[in-house]
């Protein structure tokens, strides 16, 4: 069984945004692989291990700073990579049609990838790539298992948990709360480097959606802070919850 | 063009209030609002969706949509939006909503706007204000289409009522088991008293600064007396006090509450994110360089585990 991973490059979660030129600036961000899609990764090589899959194939879309999220999921035990050459400016539909092209040659059996991603919280690209493959898609999962053709998957879902059955191929969509991603060894970020990278240009697509300004959200401002004994402090703070802010107490 | 549509979020009957939030923010633009329900007996929701605004109730009725399954309700939609034209169709950014929607705009090569926080619609094309970076920054993006897709971010429109006609249409079943390819084997409700994270008016958070279970139940204690949801840092989380569905912030929930109330909790970026645009904020932490009490409009630096009790004992009064 051949697993396939898509991955993102995102800044990491505790960047300071900041804007240049009217756009986010990327100037001194540390670039880690999507969280989500991190957990991803690590499902992939947890199904090599446990003799379901034979091979993990890591796949990413994006500019050539793409390759270090690649080289990341191959220290981790990926086995192969493929970085589809594209604009930064792609948007999801764009982004979609350049993965599942990719995708198409590999012919893989689980397509894996994170729900969402930390910059643009779209949480659209895993489900348009199932779309365009005509591939079913669970999305949100923390838990999976395979047996045979098929896959049970447990998500996350709105106002409690579904556990959720699909044929393979599918599309997989993972929860940061599925595993806890391990750190390369230094072995693995040796063998990294010796691990094969193809590098495709992206199938020219236009966007469909098109972003006409960035911002920054008016910044929050401190109000009130006392120092003071715990009752005097919590007898204010009771007193500002009622008259400020009206809580209604149960 | 038959105005804008509404996807009607609901479990089993009752709807989600993010529903009545699109319906009244859109009822106040003068342009027909529907209401779009896919269930089993569903028809009966009309006139609490016509209480908010919803001129027309467009039904479709059958089993095949008992529960949420995403081959059978996007086959359902695109047969509708073919016979109706809808000039916008927004979603709710939940789980479900912004699965159907993913997937409908795919099928339709068209765009899509998720998790939108403002919208300004107009025919055939729509502008969105999107929270990116989990609300670190902004983006308004323009998407064409007939109809204009988006899901939008529960919380940031007021409920009103405003009655609209309600009156019911009923949509002729287009979805077969043929387009079914998820098989649900099983739903554990999550059986909790409280409030929804996402959509509730208060959440009482705690963090490192709870040191452990102990601490968690004081946060509790507070969350019930103020009918509040509970939710977490990560580093509650990751020590495995609170689920990771409560963790608030970049990889977990971004929360607008009327009142967020941060125990323990320093203020990673990451969290602030989560939840610094909650309307009002209370903090309670020892460190007072804690950067929570930069977001804060009620900063108390004091140890959560006196203040608490003493701050239940003066509510109650």
């Amino acid at each position: 069984m051949k697993v396939l991973v898509c991955v993102k490059q995102t800044f990491d979660t505790e960047a300071k945004i900041e804007l240049k030129d009217g756009k986010i600036s990327d100037a001194g961000i540390n670039l880690i692989i999507n969280p989500y899609d991190e957990v991803a990764v690590e499902g992939g090589i947890q199904l090599k291990e446990k003799k379901i899959a034979k091979e993990v194939v890591v796949l990413t879309a994006g500019t050539d700073k793409g390759m270090d999220a690649i080289r990341t999921a191959l220290a981790m035990g990926a086995d192969r990579g493929i970085l589809v050459k594209q604009d930064a400016g792609a948007d999801e539909y764009a982004r979609a049609v350049a993965l599942a092209e990719a995708i198409k040659a590999e012919n893989p059996n689980i397509i894996l990838a994170g729900h969402v991603a930390a910059d643009d919280g779209s949480s659209q690209v895993p489900t348009r790539v199932a779309e365009i493959l005509g591939l079913p898609h669970v999305n949100v999962i923390t838990a999976i298992e395979i047996a045979g053709d098929k896959a049970t998957c447990t998500c996350e879902a709105d106002g409690g948990t579904a556990v959720t059955e699909v044929a393979l191929p599918a599309v997989i969509s993972s929860q940061v709360s599925w595993n806890e991603p391990r750190y390369p060894s230094m072995k693995g970020i040796m063998q990294a480097k010796k691990k094969p990278v193809a590098t495709v240009d992206a199938v020219a697509v236009e966007n469909k959606t098109n972003i006409i300004e960035f911002a920054l959200p008016a910044a929050k401002t401190a109000g009130i802070k006392i120092e003071d004994d715990a009752d005097v402090c919590a007898v204010k703070l009771a007193e500002w919850m009622k008259n400020t802010v009206k809580v209604e107490v149960k | 063009m038959a105005g804008t549509w509404v996807f009607v979020e609901q479990k089993d009957g009752n709807i989600r209030k993010v529903t009545f939030e699109m319906l009244s923010e859109l009822k106040k633009g003068g342009d027909e609002v529907s209401a779009v329900v896919f269930g089993k007996g569903v028809e009966a929701l009309a006139p609490e969706l016509a209480k908010y605004g919803a001129d027309k109730v467009y039904v479709a009725d059958d089993d095949i949509f008992a529960a949420y399954n995403t081959g059978a309700y996007v086959a359902q939609i695109v047969a509708m939006i073919k016979e109706f034209s809808p000039n916008a169709l927004l979603f709710a950014h939940s789980f479900n909503g912004r699965d159907m929607a993913s997937r409908l705009a795919q099928k339709l090569d068209a765009g899509l706007a998720t998790d939108a926080v403002a919208a300004e619609i107009s025919a055939g094309k729509g502008v969105f204000t999107r929270a990116i970076y989990a609300g670190k920054a902004l983006a308004k993006v323009e998407v064409a289409g007939s109809p204009v897709l988006a899901t939008i971010r529960p919380g940031v429109w007021e409920v009103g009522e405003a009655a609209g006609a309600g009156a019911v249409v009923k949509a002729a079943v287009a979805a077969t088991a043929a387009d079914v390819y998820q098989v649900a084997k099983d739903f554990i409700p999550t059986v909790s008293a409280r409030p929804d994270l996402a959509e509730a008016a208060v959440v009482v958070s705690g963090g490192r600064g709870c040191k452990g279970p102990d601490g968690i139940k004081l946060v509790e204690e507070l969350a019930d007396l103020l009918g509040a949801a509970v939710g977490g840092s990560r580093a509650s989380i990751d020590s495995g006090w609170l689920g990771h569905e409560l963790q608030v912030g970049q990889t977990g929930k971004v929360v607008l509450p009327n009142l967020y109330v941060a125990c323990g909790i320093s203020g990673a970026i990451q969290h602030l994110a989560g939840m610094s645009s909650s309307k009002f904020i209370a903090a309670v932490n020892t460190d007072t360089e804690a950067p929570i009490f930069g977001v804060s409009d009620f900063g108390v630096v004091a140890d959560l585990f006196k203040v608490i009790p003493i701050l239940v004992t003066e509510l109650k009064k």
